[in-house]
């Protein structure tokens, strides 16, 4: 469900720290139909271009704070809320072109109830402005 | 003669799409609801109040009360969750599972709901153990007997038995209409050949679920046919849904104290094309069932992705068809 709402078509930009480009960054949800605690993220994978970025490159902020994924996995008081747009960022130095590029996301959450762990996709082709 | 008082409610997880997608505020959904007659309402607060189960400012209970005060609604029943797969690596303890309940059931009261779903998944004993505090905050623990399981499932057993046997008159069950899912819904099939299922295969899975064939007989059949991916995505679907009979609830009513009108589809002429909906009304009458029916529209998972969702018209529908099959304006009258 929500599927085609992971990618939101806003917030797809490069990332300046210092004067440098280190990554790009985009805005999520979850594809579910309520919030869940950051600990039930297994992942959070993404694919730009056709490339697999690392999950170690990858990092979760909601509400001003960030965490890596594997942070997350023992974060247990902080949630993603229903429909709440998080940014997620890939640490990639240079950051990307300007132009279009392909952006696949993968979410895999952890519920309680369910007898698998359910992956949920989504691809949009979204522009770096030049 | 048992009399019955079937009233109209709705679950906010009805609307769940023009809530994601920030359209509609809490006070639109309870606004419309109030205006079809849908008095009783139903939520699941993690997915109506953001942070929870993190406590919450007491504004969000003040607001929720003038709410329901300004719309003339009930509370009826907040659903949770008890995520006891927290940790990725340990099972929740069990006085942990408790003690979360015991938030939950905190929050249904600070809510004003007399009712509190549980998951169907959930260990009996952790139900058990929060009976007592249940009852203390006038809070009934309803467990949500939801397709696949169905009434006769031993799973479910096992739950009525550890009720009867805990003698608390605050354990009870939460039927969903979808165990009693008579034929394939149409908004499944469609979605299924927009994502690749061959018609042929599609008209065979739907012929085959009319004809109660066992799901492991479709799935094998459907491989044999040169089905793959979603065509088993489809075939598998009938390891989790089947034709299980109203009447099953009769045995139950005593504990039986509110119900998930879940649906997928409400045609124009106000028809579920696969839940018999006039058949569970009169089984709820022949059991005087006195509580609330909550509409619990799920089938904008099913269309999303090729049609605009209308939420707000779907449930409206199925409530035009409950003012039909309940008889409405008498509140009851003898059963036949």
């Amino acid at each position: 469900m929500f599927d085609k709402y992971m990618i939101c078509e806003e917030g797809f930009g490069n990332v300046v720290e210092d004067g440098q480009v280190v990554g790009f960054t985009f805005l999520a949800r979850l594809p579910y139909y309520r919030g869940i605690g950051l600990s039930m993220v297994e992942d959070i994978g993404v694919v730009i271009d056709g490339e697999p970025v690392s999950r170690q490159d990858v990092r979760f902020t909601v509400r001003g704070r960030t965490w890596t994924l594997d942070e997350m996995e023992t974060e247990y008081t902080e949630r993603w809320n229903f429909g709440e747009k998080a940014a997620v960022t890939v640490r990639r130095p240079n950051g990307l072109a300007p132009g279009r590029h392909r952006l696949q996301l993968s979410e895999r959450v952890r519920v309680s109830y369910l007898p698998f762990v359910p992956t949920t996709r989504d691809a949009k082709e979204l522009d770096i402005p030049a | 003669m048992s009399t019955y008082d079937i009233k109209r409610g709705v679950s906010l997880y009805s609307y769940q799409e023009e809530y994601f997608l920030r359209q509609k505020s809490l006070e639109d959904l309870i606004k419309v609801s109030a205006e079809m007659g849908a008095k009783g309402i139903e939520l699941i607060s993690e997915q109506t109040f953001p942070g929870y189960p993190n406590p919450l400012d007491p504004s969000v209970y003040d607001n929720w009360h003038a709410l329901m005060a300004k719309y003339g609604t009930t509370p009826v029943c907040h659903d949770f969750m008890l995520d006891y797969k927290k940790y990725k690596d340990r099972p929740m303890p069990f006085e942990e599972q408790v003690a979360s309940c015991k938030v939950d059931i905190d929050h249904a009261a600070r809510l004003g709901c007399p009712y509190t779903r549980a998951l169907v998944s959930i260990d009996p004993n952790v139900l058990v153990a929060c009976a007592d505090y249940a009852e203390s905050r006038n809070v009934r623990i309803l467990i949500e007997v939801h397709a696949p399981l169905h009434f006769d499932h031993p799973w479910i057993i096992r739950h009525a038995e550890a009720f009867e046997k805990s003698g608390s008159d605050y354990l009870g069950f939460l039927p969903d209409m979808g165990m009693f899912l008579f034929a394939f819904p149409p908004v499944w099939k469609e979605k299924f050949i927009r994502d690749g299922v061959p018609q042929h295969i599609a008209d065979y899975i739907c012929k085959a679920y009319e004809d109660r064939v066992l799901s492991e007989y479709v799935i094998l059949e459907v491989e044999k046919m040169g089905g793959v991916g979603p065509a088993i995505g489809m075939a598998t679907t009938l390891r989790h849904n089947a034709a299980f009979e109203p009447k099953r609830m009769l045995d139950h009513m005593d504990r039986i104290w509110n119900i998930h009108a879940k649906f997928y589809e409400m045609t124009e002429d106000l028809v579920e094309p696969s839940i018999p909906y006039d058949e569970i009304i009169r089984v709820l009458k022949q059991g005087g069932y006195k509580g609330y029916i909550c509409s619990e529209y799920e089938g904008n998972r099913w269309i999303q992705d090729a049609f605009p969702v209308d939420s707000i018209e779907q449930v409206r529908r199925q409530q035009e068809m409950f003012k039909k099959l309940i008889g409405e304006p008498q509140a009851a009258v003898s059963a036949a």
